[in-house]
């Protein structure tokens, strides 16, 4: 049972605050950390890892302090952002290597059980230079599971993987999870996080947007009000039986266009064509507004 | 100290590509020799001349740079020292194990070349060798800790580390006054002026006592350690973009 507490974390460099007064605790089972891209993920993974010092605030690991104190690494396991590994060695040579600097008693039978465990047996006498990507991805997971430590940190592990090596890193992830180890992972796809995270922890411009398991943050989301952008060929005479009609929630008019705010998008989507039709007005453009996560986060921030 | 960083960094300095420029310089330093004797007839004044300036001066600080920043810089370059750092190691361990390897073959590849470079330019009974193996172990010893210590405080630790070697060291310690008395050079030839009294042929020269040259040695090396070890700890091996 591990846990790790950020408690008032706050991170600057010089006039940017990349990390603005996060608290968070990361219990046993697996943890998302999501976010938009430029959110602090890393910066925060970096502070969890003892890699950063906070600006402010404090990072432990079960009561101990994470930075300047080597002696954590044996029970976090990182995996690195790093391409280069050890590119002369093999595999196994590689994980062993690893394995010895953690001080295991049994290095080569650890490295050998890491090994199988992400699937790369077979590669195990190659040399690390000529693998492709995700084989090093999963030799760096290696790696990171030789010394079977009771924290994972892993900074969007799934970038660039196919849907098989996918597959395989949430079965992993899952049984880590399972095993009662501290996996933390972050990302900036919901779908992703929603998979296995049984708790996730959302993070915007370096704030804290929100936390708790994927249903009640699926809710927050799916609560937030659709926005749609509509030119006609009449906008007022739209917008005015748009407001009658009842399935926005609100609507503005500009000279352009008529802005509306609908939450119960289904009826709206299907009032739409009807009002139009039947007030003769021609529907020349129906644009929904921004949904990408960043705006979708943004809506969390400001609730 | 660790037996596995130990060995990691021998191989990431004797490894690579790196290990044949080392031989190259030393190839150069023999037949810069060779073209000594050539052209002075195997005179020790020649020898001592070409062996300070050039020798001592610049190839062995260059050769130190090279081994020196080898053990370390290419891994925080290219992020791979993470796999070291993220271990539960004293900093300083890591530090001490990667720098005793850097010690140990610079001292093989300086000393080295140095003593047959000399022989081959043309000794006095051996005793400018004698003269000249000190002042290299000297000088390769505070030159591998330094470099060391620039490839872990330095973001381009090769730039830095040659205008060292080739303007401060190799240039300008030969002649500027103030420049020598603040050069590993002059400090690690003091002993070398003592056991070179007896050869009046020679004249090598040092600006520093031996043992204000030893002190010196000694507190740049201490230095060098203890900025290197701190800023270890302090490595921010970014764990993602």
């Amino acid at each position: 049972m591990s846990t790790l507490e950020l408690t008032s974390v706050s991170r600057w460099f010089g006039n940017v605050v990349a990390v603005n007064d996060v608290t968070m605790t990361i219990g046993p089972g697996v943890t998302g950390l999501l976010g938009p891209n430029g959110a602090g993920k890393s910066t925060l993974l970096a502070m969890m890892s003892g890699f950063l010092a906070p600006s402010s605030g404090t990072v432990t690991l079960d009561g101990a302090p994470v930075w300047r104190n080597p002696s954590i690494y044996s029970q976090i396991g990182i995996v690195p952002e790093a391409e280069a590994l050890y590119d002369a060695m093999t595999a196994g040579q590689f994980v062993e290597a690893n394995a010895r600097l953690h001080g295991l008693p049994q290095p080569r039978e650890a490295a050998r059980a890491a090994i199988d465990a992400v699937d790369m047996t077979f590669a195990v006498d190659r040399t690390v230079g000529t693998f492709s990507k995700g084989m090093k991805q999963r030799i760096k997971m290696a790696t990171a599971l030789v010394h079977s430590p009771a924290v994972l940190l892993l900074d969007e592990p799934f970038n660039g993987m196919d849907p098989r090596q996918r597959m395989h890193l949430l079965e992993l992830l899952h049984r880590l999870g399972d095993e009662g180890r501290t996996v933390l992972f972050s990302s900036h796809i919901l779908e992703e996080v929603e998979d296995i995270a049984g708790t996730i922890e959302v993070v915007v411009a370096g704030r804290q947007a929100a936390s708790g398991d994927f249903r009640s943050i699926r809710r927050l989301m799916t609560q937030r009000p659709h926005q749609y952008a509509i030119s006609s060929s009449d906008n007022r005479a739209l917008a005015a039986a748009i407001i009658a009609d009842g399935t926005a929630d609100a609507v503005s008019v500009s000279a352009d266009a008529v802005v509306v705010q609908a939450s119960n998008f289904g009826a709206f989507v299907h009032a739409l064509p009807r009002l139009a039709l039947s007030h003769d007005i021609e529907l020349h453009d129906v644009t929904p507004a921004d949904e990408s996560l960043e705006s979708v986060f943004t809506y969390l921030v400001s609730r | 100290m660790n037996a596995v960083v130990m060995r990691l960094a021998l191989q990431a300095v004797v490894g690579r590509r790196r290990v044949w420029l080392l031989v190259a310089l030393v190839a150069v330093l023999l037949v810069v020799a060779f073209l000594t004797r050539w052209g002075s007839g195997g005179r020790e004044e020649s020898t001592a001349a070409m062996m300070v300036n050039f020798g001592i001066g610049t190839l062995v600080p260059v050769m130190c740079l090279l081994i020196g920043t080898g053990v370390i810089a290419p891994e925080i370059e290219d992020g791979s020292v993470v796999y070291v750092l993220a271990k539960p190691l004293r900093r300083g361990a890591i530090a001490a194990s990667k720098l005793v390897v850097a010690q140990l073959v610079a001292l093989v590849f300086t000393v080295g070349a140095v003593v047959l470079a000399t022989e081959v330019a043309g000794d006095a009974d051996g005793q400018l060798a004698a003269a000249f193996a000190v002042t290299t172990a000297l000088a390769s010893l505070t030159y591998t800790t330094v470099f060391f210590a620039v490839a872990i405080l330095s973001k381009s630790p090769t730039i830095s580390g040659l205008l060292y070697a080739l303007v401060w060291e190799g240039s300008l310690a030969g002649y500027v006054p103030g420049v020598r008395d603040l050069s590993v050079r002059q400090w690690a030839l003091a002993p070398a002026e003592r056991m070179l009294e007896d050869v009046y042929t020679v004249n090598v020269h040092s600006d520093v006592s031996i043992t204000m040259g030893a002190l010196l040695m000694v507190a740049t090396m201490v230095v060098a350690l203890v900025l290197a070890v701190r800023r270890l700890a302090r490595l921010n091996v970014r764990v993602a973009d």
